[in-house]
């Protein structure tokens, strides 16, 4: 098989699956014949680029305004109320506006090419890894029976991004930013990972897709509310350390410690400005925004509730609306997630870096552990009950 | 900072050294380590609350050695005071610690008082700002209370307290006209007499604080994550303290039950304290070592409930009267020397100020405290991590305009 017959296997998808909604959509428009392969695949991935693109803006840019909402609530403020009228709804594009107007600056002594391609890479990873969500049962980039783990994968490479900032800055806050942020990510990732291990076991599969439709029932009864959480107790408990290892990867308060600007100043965004400053806050959002939907697919149910399962008992399973609804279910969910990050951020004073560690390898590794342990027990005793 | 000697490593156990550990077992230095590196934290940076800066040699995330470097914002503040005459010193004096201007006009003008023994000072105008005084002291506290949660990562306290503060300030704009730098303390008295219904405003507000005061405690003083990092860090034991001269927060956070108010009571400070109102509040150890950031940043929190006690007591004394002596247009200091030391929010606030009998003083020199409770710095940082540094540096709670001048 050619590279090219690959990429058009994994973006068009193959015939089994029905394939993606940029096939899909290609197979509506029905291009000639004399349209050359390689340039249906390149259209097909010009379009799923744009559609991330936007897809990755939008939701970062209702996330900024969002947060500037909760974290005024939360402190007895209003938080913008006058770009665009209605609640300042307008305010992050009158941000994303000014940001790109501003005075694009390398510093002196900055290494220049690392610190061009830093915002780039950080974004890319994002991208990467947003690219494996599917947003409803038929509506996807690419199917991957092995979703999690690209997922896990690209989003790891920020990290590369973070580290190369804050050495590229030339500036000693950022480099210490880019030290912790290292340092911060490979001892989370372990619980991360090792936490996401109870709900596979659960859900037996590593595909998003199928994770969600693992989930549609409870105790054989196609309810849509067969969560993992609620078929396996210790899936509860791994679901805090998958949260807390969450907000570590993702950089968020109380372990915010790579930018900690009461300690350093901005962290590895010190020497950023403008628009490139403005990648790596869309990376923060976007990945917030992943992290809880990764946590609501393979946790809460995916696209799976009681609204999915009343659409499949009337029928209407498998029409544009079913997947609409599929994918309104992820969104609300992926940003009850995103709250939740908010409202720990504004409520909570950030750790220090020895707690960090401590807590990461001393406590969290070792109660993951003995989740999988548990949680594979549980299992075991499930199936012989239920298998008889 | 300059005798930092070159280190060659070795990957080798150093038996030498090997400590033994309280559980038995041998502990290993193993003499490897990375070249130190300095850091300027300052004079722009947000954890040294104004322009201060803070040469700082790290070790990774450790801090090896801290000095601390001022000078930023010097004003020539005392020898302005060699040059005006009195009464035209009194705004100068509300720039050195801008967040309790109140107290600093009083230090000034009970200096000046000193050496006026026929100067007169009405009950009202003593009472009048004995209110504002402590009033002031809530303000200045509380923004020590919402700057400490923001160095320390919490963001939400800082406007629960600026929620308060901001009434107090318009409390304050009402009796004078200025929200910041007030020169409502005048020699002799107080500028006016407070406008018609403000003190029931203020009770009204000290009935409001002292339940605001409960949010203050549950969402940050006992906040889990803000006990850990903050105790048992920058521990300042009571020979320390003395050693360096500190005083208010800083020396009662240690366990030292000194406070000018009742020690070496000014205005009727003494009457208060015999109306068994108010109580010193001192640093306990409640949550880790004694004399750590946490209880030096609990004093002050505990100190705003004491200054409303205060404040109620002074409401139900108060009579109508005048507010300011008899004291004329250009005012003469007889000649001599005096020195009155203040309780301010940050320490004992000292004015010196020396007279020839003429309308501009000799000498006017100025004691800060949050000079005087910085020296404390440079011992407390070594060997601490960089975030602790930040932590003991706003526990110090010090104004730079102040350790300026």
């Amino acid at each position: 098989m050619s590279f090219l017959a690959l990429v058009q296997g994994s973006v068009m998808g193959t015939p089994h699956t029905g394939g993606n909604f940029i096939s899909r959509l290609l197979d509506w428009v029905g291009p000639p014949e004399w349209v050359p392969g390689w340039l249906l695949v390149l259209t097909t991935i010009g379009i799923g680029v744009g559609i991330l693109v936007g897809l990755v803006s939008l939701i970062a840019m209702f996330s900024v305004w969002m947060e500037r909402k909760v974290s005024g609530h939360i402190q007895c403020r209003f938080g913008p109320m006058y770009a665009g009228g209605w609640h300042g709804w307008a305010q992050t594009i009158a941000d994303g506006v000014k940001l790109l107007l501003k005075e694009d600056m390398i510093p002196k002594g900055a290494d220049k090419p690392l610190f061009w391609l830093a915002p780039a890479i950080v974004l890319g990873g994002i991208f990467g890894a947003l690219a494996a969500l599917p947003f409803s049962y038929d509506w996807y980039f690419a199917r991957m029976d092995l979703g999690i783990f690209t997922i896990l994968a690209l989003g790891s490479t920020t990290t590369i991004g973070v580290v190369m900032a804050g050495w590229a800055s030339n500036s000693k806050w950022s480099l210490y930013g880019a030290m912790r942020e290292a340092a911060q990510v490979v001892a989370y990732e372990i619980p991360l990972g090792i936490s996401l291990l109870c709900p596979l076991m659960t859900l037996g599969t590593f595909s998003l897709l199928d994770a969600s439709r693992e989930q549609a029932t409870l105790f054989g009864y196609d309810c849509g509310m067969g969560w993992a959480v609620f078929t396996n107790p210790f899936n509860i408990a791994a679901f805090v350390i998958f949260w807390i290892a969450a907000l570590a990867e993702t950089k968020r308060a109380p372990f915010d410690l790579p930018e900690a600007e009461s300690e350093l100043v901005a962290g590895f965004l010190t020497e950023y400005s403008g628009i490139r400053w403005s990648f790596f806050f869309m990376e923060e959002y976007a990945a917030m925004f992943l992290m809880s939907v990764v946590g609501s697919v393979f946790f809460f149910g995916g696209f799976e509730s009681p609204a999915t399962a009343m659409m499949r008992a009337a029928g209407t399973d498998g029409t544009i609306l079913y997947s609409l609804v599929c994918l309104l279910t992820l969104v609300l969910k992926g940003f009850a997630g995103v709250f939740l990050m908010m409202w720990l951020r504004w409520t909570l004073p950030r750790v220090r870096i020895d707690q960090v560690m401590t807590m990461g390898y001393k406590y969290l590794t070792p109660l993951a552990l003995l989740c999988v342990l548990l949680t594979a027990v549980w299992e075991f005793a499930r199936h012989a009950v239920m298998n008889g | 900072m300059t005798d930092v000697k070159p280190h060659t490593p070795s990957i080798q156990a150093n038996e030498e050294e090997a400590r033994i550990l309280p559980s038995g077992e041998k502990e290993f230095f193993f003499d490897v380590s990375t070249s130190d590196l300095e850091i300027n934290m300052g004079p722009q940076h947000p954890a040294t609350h104004g322009v201060m800066r803070v040469l700082l040699r790290t070790d990774g995330e450790l801090v090896t050695g801290a000095q601390p470097h001022l000078g930023y914002l010097h004003r020539c503040a005392e020898k302005i005071g060699e040059n005006v005459e009195w009464l035209q010193y009194l705004p100068y004096t509300d720039r050195y610690d801008y967040l309790s201007a109140m107290n600093n006009n009083i230090g000034y003008s009970l200096a000046v008082e000193s050496l006026m023994p026929d100067l007169e000072i009405p009950r009202r105008a003593t009472l009048l700002r004995t209110i504002c005084a402590e009033l002031n002291r809530i303000a200045s506290h509380l923004i020590a209370y919402g700057t400490y949660g923001l160095d320390i990562g919490a963001f939400t306290p800082f406007f629960y307290a600026f929620r308060e503060r901001e009434w107090i300030q318009a409390l304050f704009e009402k009796i004078c006209g200025a929200r910041l730098t007030y020169s409502y303390i005048r020699i002799g008295g107080v500028f006016n007499d407070a406008p018609p219904g403000w003190l029931k405003e203020v009770g009204s507000f000290c009935d409001v604080f002292e339940e605001k005061w409960q949010e203050y405690y549950d969402l940050l003083v006992v906040n889990h994550v803000f006990v850990m990092r903050t105790k048992d860090i920058g521990v300042i034991s009571e020979e320390m303290a003395y050693d360096f001269g500190l005083t208010g927060p800083m020396l009662r956070g240690s366990g030292v039950d000194f406070d000018l108010r009742r020690d070496l009571p000014y205005m009727d400070y003494q009457e208060i304290w015999d109306a068994g109102v108010y109580q010193i509040p001192v640093g306990r150890g409640e949550q880790g070592t004694l004399g750590d950031c946490w209880d030096r940043f609990y004093v002050r929190v505990q100190e705003m409930l004491e200054s409303i006690k205060i404040v109620r007591y002074c409401l139900e004394v108060i009579e109508d009267g005048d507010v300011i002596g008899d004291v004329p247009k250009v005012i003469k200091v007889p000649a001599g020397e005096g020195y009155v030391g203040i309780e301010n929010p940050r320490g004992e606030l000292g004015h010196y100020v020396h007279s020839d009998g003429g309308k501009v003083a000799v000498r006017c020199r100025v004691r800060a405290p949050s000079f005087v409770n910085l020296a404390v710095l440079e011992d407390l940082m070594p060997r601490t991590l960089l975030a602790d540094s930040v932590a003991i540096i706003g526990s110090t709670d010090i104004v730079v305009g102040e350790t300026d001048r």
